[in-house]
């Protein structure tokens, strides 16, 4: 066990936990923070993604410890009152099925349209590709992308 | 506290009548132990019936009783509630109940939710809002007739009186509940103002924002967690494990061996590792040295041996009509083929977890994501040897069903787990546990023999299924009905079956059977139809046009989804390049009719499967984009298990996690066009029907592009990549 502290979603936070434990499970069960999901634990399908720095990064396999220093965002804290607008996007399409998947897609989404604020389907298909949906949302995810970069313009209208 | 005591007598049907009848109310929740407080306020909440509570502040609030896995339920059910009570939807707040037999039929499963809740749906709304009208009408001394209900108030068009439903909750407790056969229930689509729209997930707000809601996220006081290791060989059990030396590593709270029941679908053997977190308990695992005892080496090598054998000999005869072997010898042609496909995972994306808290007193409440928790409630009954009615039931959101939940082993551990360490504990399966111990999809072989006549039809059908079973029956998924078409459809007609033993744990897959043998079907429909010189689309019309004693299906709404689907892909009136195809593929089954076409363009061995058009008949559509959901999620549901196969070595599946058992991703999905055919029908459900017929339609539409025709699944078997 050794003592670190991470930055997750703006604050703080202390905690002693074994040397090798991935981030994903000091969120879920020392923070309880269960928002991120664990889905294969060797990182192939993406469930468990964060943002670190601003960008998609999987969480199941790398040791918390070394996010010391980063700056951590989960679903959580993407925007607790769920007006981000890709939060609001996903609604207005109705994405999730089961919804075990989506806080990783939404969090990769918001990272690729933070670097690219007009994607393409080729570019929603090379952002997206690394995080599974079992339930088969994936058309849905492709316009909600969509939708959500016009809200991000300012456009509410019609996608 | 809660109350534990759950009611468990009349059945959904007799409860409903009786209390609708005789208390004027049915109850909502557990914890109402006295039954003559029905139609009361109760602590000013007036609760009119099971599904139905309305606060004076005007909050109304309305119980799902169906767990929700991703179905859709926990939003289009609680709409036919509202859509009766006639209040707006932006008023209703969703609640899910616990298990509770007052509701009947909690499960997912069969596509059964939507036709077994439409009646009781639509009563308990039309009800409460009867309940209201006469409130109204009494206190202003005139007709009910003379009101309506609207968006959550009574309006008394003659006087211009209005009352909010809120405003008359005392009132309404106080009356009659009127007789079922009183009500009038909105029943077809013109009737709807909120089914039908789109509306979008009640949990939506809290999936987007990370917030609890899924089975592993329920977090109690002092919850340990646990994992459960089991022999990867089937069935193996635990002569000794090294339980002494795990109790010792760091965070391990309990370490112990479980016996188990030797039942496939219950208890099995292994052993516990529970620690102050799952991780601990996870690294201490890796550390266990368990001795097994197994009795079986089933491997895909040896099934595969065994179906060439089988596939020489005549099998069992299971449905004969007609004349089958004086239909082939005087037939014009005769078309044979034989397709295979493999055993498959469920893979949902949320692996088996169960939380489970045992009390001093001998009461267990858990949190269960299961698709049959009353089930399951049995199972842990039986095998702790406690009361039912001493197991309370919490129904968790579920991160995939498929039909791997409707086993509940994972309760089952969990609750004898929990029983072991007297703290909450969650039991959370890895990946590895969860593909290494599934209850799979039956692999099968089909030898398919059509003799076609000189008008092209076909004539004769013979068919050898080659399926799995154990002690000579057909084991769970490994079944397929003598009436299935093209049964009735076929003036002369053979289905005979040959079952090859296993250990494997199978199970219901989504749609089951159907979800693997239309494809087989409908790809040698296609077959047929191409040696006898006939469009695709003409011959299967054709072939659905009669039918020789008892037809199959409806045959028209069949017909009219494949008429739909068609028109809308434009087949036969667009012109496409060398290297693009189209395909079809019709089903019925979960009484769902559903026609899929399929674009796909190709490189080589290479193909693309662009996009997909379906027309549906499910009666009235409850949810347009639940319904939509579950259409483009079954596509590329099927175009991901075309590409998939579990294999066996040593009786131990061969793939344990995503890495070679690789699931669709977003690069390789299509563009799916639904189409619903609005039908005065009773709905029925939407879980399976589009699954079935989308893995031929994709199939044939490869066929048509590459000239490749895939025999064999997963497609890379059949030299095809997606």
């Amino acid at each position: 066990m050794s003592p670190i502290t991470l930055k997750i979603n703006g604050q703080d936070h202390s905690l002693d936990v074994a040397e090798d434990m991935p981030l994903l499970w000091a969120l879920r069960d020392v923070l309880n923070l269960t928002g991120t999901k664990y889905g294969c634990g060797i990182g192939t399908c993406g469930t468990c993604t964060v943002l670190v720095d601003g960008s998609p990064m999987r969480s199941c396999t790398r040791a918390a410890a070394r996010f010391e220093g980063r700056e951590i965002t989960t679903i959580e804290g993407l925007d607790p009152s769920g007006d981000h607008p890709v939060q609001k996007a996903w609604n207005d399409e109705d994405v999730p099925q089961c919804g075990y998947c989506q806080g990783g897609q939404i969090l990769a989404a918001s990272a690729l349209l933070e670097s690219n604020p007009d994607p393409s389907d080729e570019d929603i298909d090379a952002a997206m590709s690394g995080v599974l949906c079992r339930c088969g949302t994936y058309p849905r995810i492709r316009k909600a992308i969509k939708r959500a970069a016009k809200y991000s313009l300012g456009d509410g209208g019609d996608v | 506290m809660t109350d534990f005591d759950v009611q468990n007598t009349l059945d959904r049907r007799s409860f409903l009548k009786v209390s609708m009848l005789a208390t004027g109310a049915l109850l909502v929740g557990i914890g109402c132990e006295d039954r003559s407080h029905a139609n009361e306020l109760q602590d000013g909440t007036w609760v009119p019936n099971l599904y139905v509570r309305i606060d004076v502040d005007g909050t109304v609030t309305i119980v799902s009783k169906n767990p929700e896995a991703g179905q859709g339920v926990k939003t289009a059910f609680p709409m036919v509630v509202a859509e009766c009570l006639e209040v707006d939807w932006k008023e209703v707040k969703v609640e899910q109940a616990p298990l509770d037999d007052r509701y009947g039929r909690q499960v997912i499963g069969g596509s059964r939710g939507t036709p077994d809740g439409w009646d009781d749906l639509r009563i308990a709304g039309t009800a409460a809002r009867f309940l209201l009208t006469a409130a109204a009408a009494k206190l202003w001394n005139v007709s009910p007739s003379e009101c309506e209900a609207s968006q959550g108030s009574i309006v008394h068009a003659g006087s211009g009186k209005a009352a909010r439903y809120e405003s008359l909750l005392e009132v309404a407790a106080g009356l009659p509940v009127p007789d079922v056969e009183d009500l009038e229930l909105k029943s077809r689509p013109s009737d709807f103002k909120l089914l039908g729209t789109f509306v979008p997930g009640v949990d939506n707000p809290k999936i987007l924002t990370g917030q609890s809601l899924f089975g592993c996220d329920v977090r109690l006081d002092g919850m340990l967690y646990a994992v459960f290791e089991k022999c990867s060989t089937f069935g193996g059990k635990v002569r000794s494990a090294n339980v002494d030396e795990i109790r010792k590593l760091p965070g391990v709270t309990h370490a112990f061996v479980v016996a188990g029941t030797g039942n496939q679908t219950g208890l099995q053997s292994g052993v516990a590792v529970v620690a102050t977190t799952w991780w601990a308990a996870q690294s201490a695992r890796e550390q266990l040295r368990v001795d097994w005892e197994t009795s079986h080496s089933d491997s895909t090598e040896a099934y595969d041996r065994q179906a060439e054998i089988l596939a020489k000999e005549d099998g069992e005869t299971l449905r004969t009509d007609g004349d089958v072997e004086a239909a082939f010898d005087s037939a014009e042609q005769v078309v044979e083929a034989s397709y295979y496909y493999p055993f498959v995972s469920h893979a949902n994306l949320e692996p088996q977890n169960c939380t489970a808290l045992y009390h001093e007193s001998g009461r267990l409440e858990m949190w269960v994501p299961s698709q049959n928790p009353k089930s399951g409630r049995e199972l842990v009954a039986e095998t702790l040897g406690i009361s039912e009615r001493n197991i309370r039931v919490n129904l968790a959101r579920i991160g995939g069903g498929f039909g791997r939940r409707l086993r509940n082993d994972f309760m089952v551990e969990a609750a004898w787990i929990a029983r072991e360490v007297r703290q909450p504990v969650q039991l959370q399966w890895t990946r590895e546990d969860d593909m290494r111990h599934d209850f799979y999809r039956p692999a099968a072989w089909h030898h398919f023999k059509a003799g076609i006549d000189g008008n092209g039809r076909m004539a004769a059908f013979d068919h050898h299924f080659v399926t799995f079973g154990y002690g000579g029956e057909t084991v769970s998924g490994a079944g397929l009905s003598p009436n299935h078409y093209p049964a009735g459809l076929v003036p002369n007609f053979r289905l005979r079956q040959s079952i090859i033993e296993t250990h494997v744990p199978t199970g219901p897959w989504r749609s089951p059977g159907h979800s693997a043998y239309c494809w087989a079907y409908q790809s040698f429909f296609d077959e047929v139809a191409i040696a006898a010189n006939r469009d695709p689309l003409e011959f299967r019309l054709d072939l659905l046009s009669r039918s020789y004693g008892e037809p199959p299906m409806d045959l028209k709404r069949a017909s009219d989804t494949l008429k739909l689907a068609t028109e809308k892909a434009g087949w036969g009136c667009r012109k496409l390049d060398a290297n693009r195809g189209m395909g079809m593929g019709f089903h019925f089954a979960h009484s769902g009719y559903v026609s899929h076409v399929a674009e796909v363009v190709a490189d080589g061995p290479n193909v693309k499967v662009e996009k997909v058009w379906s027309g549906i008949d499910v009666g009235p559509i409850l949810n347009l984009s639940g319904a939509r959901n579950q259409v483009e999620g079954a596509v590329v549901d099927a175009l991901s298990t075309a590409q998939l196969e579990i294999t066996f070595a040593n009786g131990a599946a061969q793939q344990n996690n995503f890495h070679d058992y690789e699931l669709l991703r977003i690069n390789q999905a299509p563009e799916v066009e639904c189409h619903f055919i609005q039908s005065d029908n009773s709905p029925t459900g939407l879980g399976e029907p589009p699954i079935a017929p989308a893995t031929p339609a994709i199939a044939n539409a490869i066929f048509a592009a590459t000239g490749t025709r895939i025999r064999t699944l997963p497609f890379q078997r059949s030299g095809i990549k997606v």
